[in-house]
């Protein structure tokens, strides 16, 4: 019966799915719990830092300066229209803030550094280091995710931040010094409709929880992987496209309970 | 990897990070315009606040002195009551004319102060007495073609 055969099929998928939620909200509660030697040996979590945040700092100031540069190009050609120019700055500063800033810098994040890292996990359990670990009574949740976690949450909003101010920056380069909307008005017209505290805080929260999203999601693929090649290639895509598509969903929700139009 | 540098390119990471947030909190956003400590309060009622909303900018002379906190109807007289923080640097006199603006033609509503002639200055807490509501368009709209009617009669 093909009918059933594919509700069955249906059922195993959702159960399926539900099963690795569960797996994964273990898992970062297992990490949550043996983090305590990434703050007590903070080298650990300073060296992975390196290699999530430093490495990742060229393509988060160059997506951003062009992203920038972008948004000041077709916002003067719309903005003109109306012949409200001078609001410029504060188009450019408050999708950049608001949106572009943690949603794109979280996605190159995704890309740059959780595909590494599942892919580093992965191969070490693959190649049998994490069972040596075990073995010698080193815990490799302690050793070798936690550090990684943490490196991944405290970079996340780090870039975040220089991907908004290196956007807004290049919004001023295309809008003052290439168009020449009047530098005074582009400037005062942003700082008086971007709020400290609704604006640029909400982007630093956002950007933390997807921090936080992508980070659990590249390590309990990487830790999850079966050990073959193919194991660790699969999880390594899948951590890609599931941090891309929880970080959009979790940007719908954060933006509806953030900035509901009151 | 050398430790030292390690250290080095961190370091200069997170400094990148701070420098990053105070660039957005003071160049890009509000925090160098606004003091919450040094502020005091003003009321003025209006018949009509048009699209007026919290936080929307006070300004007197087109410079930014402060923010609307508060608006609600009076229910007895069923007018607008605003409340707004004016930075304390900046006094008016009692017989201060406040009216509803708009930026452009459809830029944000904001709150222009006039100051006027009195010795008294305005105190906290206090209420400005003559206010010009917000234009409405809608109203404007009105006028003209009921103008038009009269004259075509």
């Amino acid at each position: 019966m093909p009918v059933v055969k594919s509700v069955r099929n249906i059922g195993h998928r959702v159960t399926e799915g539900i099963w690795r939620i569960g797996f994964a909200t273990h898992f970062f509660v297992l990490v949550l719990r043996n983090s305590g030697s990434s703050f007590r040996r903070f080298r650990l979590t300073v060296k992975e830092l390196y290699f999530t945040g430093v490495m990742s700092l060229i393509i988060i100031l160059v997506a951003g300066l062009f992203v920038g540069v972008v948004l000041g190009l077709q916002g003067y050609e719309i903005l003109k229209r109306y012949g409200s120019e001078s609001a410029l700055g504060t188009l450019v500063a408050l999708s950049l803030l608001r949106e572009l800033g943690p949603v794109l810098a979280a996605l190159l994040f995704a890309g740059r550094a959780g595909s590494a890292m599942t892919a580093e996990i992965g191969l070490m359990k693959a190649s049998e280091q994490l069972a040596a670990m075990d073995m010698m009574a080193v815990s490799p949740l302690a050793r070798v995710v936690a550090p990684r976690f943490w490196a991944g949450v405290i970079s996340m909003p780090i870039l975040s931040m220089i991907f908004s101010a290196m956007g807004v920056f290049g919004g001023y380069l295309v809008g003052v010094v290439y168009i020449g909307v009047d530098e005074g008005s582009f400037w005062s017209q942003m700082q008086a409709s971007v709020d400290f505290q609704h604006d640029v805080l909400n982007g630093v929260f956002k950007s933390f929880v997807f921090g936080v999203a992508v980070t659990v999601i590249s390590l309990f693929e990487g830790f999850d992987a079966p050990p073959t090649a193919e194991g660790v290639s699969r999880a390594t895509t899948r951590t890609v496209v599931q941090s891309s598509l929880v970080i959009l969903l979790l940007d719908v929700v954060l933006t509806a309970f953030m900035f509901r139009g009151n | 990897m050398e430790r030292t540098t390690l250290d080095l390119w961190v370091g200069a990471f997170v400094v990148a990070g701070v420098v990053a947030l105070a660039i957005l909190a003071f160049k890009v956003g509000n925090l160098s315009t606004y003091n919450a400590s040094e502020t005091y309060s003003l009321k003025a009622s209006f018949n009509n606040i048009g699209g007026l909303k919290t936080t929307a900018s006070v300004r007197s002379a087109g410079v930014l002195i402060g923010r609307v906190t508060e608006i609600k109807l009076n229910a007895e007289r069923y007018e607008a009551e605003v409340t707004m923080s004016i930075d304390k640097r900046y006094q008016f006199p009692k017989d201060t004319l406040v009216s509803i603006l708009t930026s452009g033609l459809l830029g944000e509503q904001y709150i222009g102060l006039k100051p006027g002639a009195d010795d008294e200055m305005l105190k906290n807490g206090d209420a400005i007495k003559q206010s010009r509501s917000a234009m409405v368009l809608e109203d404007l709209i009105g006028q003209v073609v009921a103008g038009k009617a009269e004259a075509t009669k």
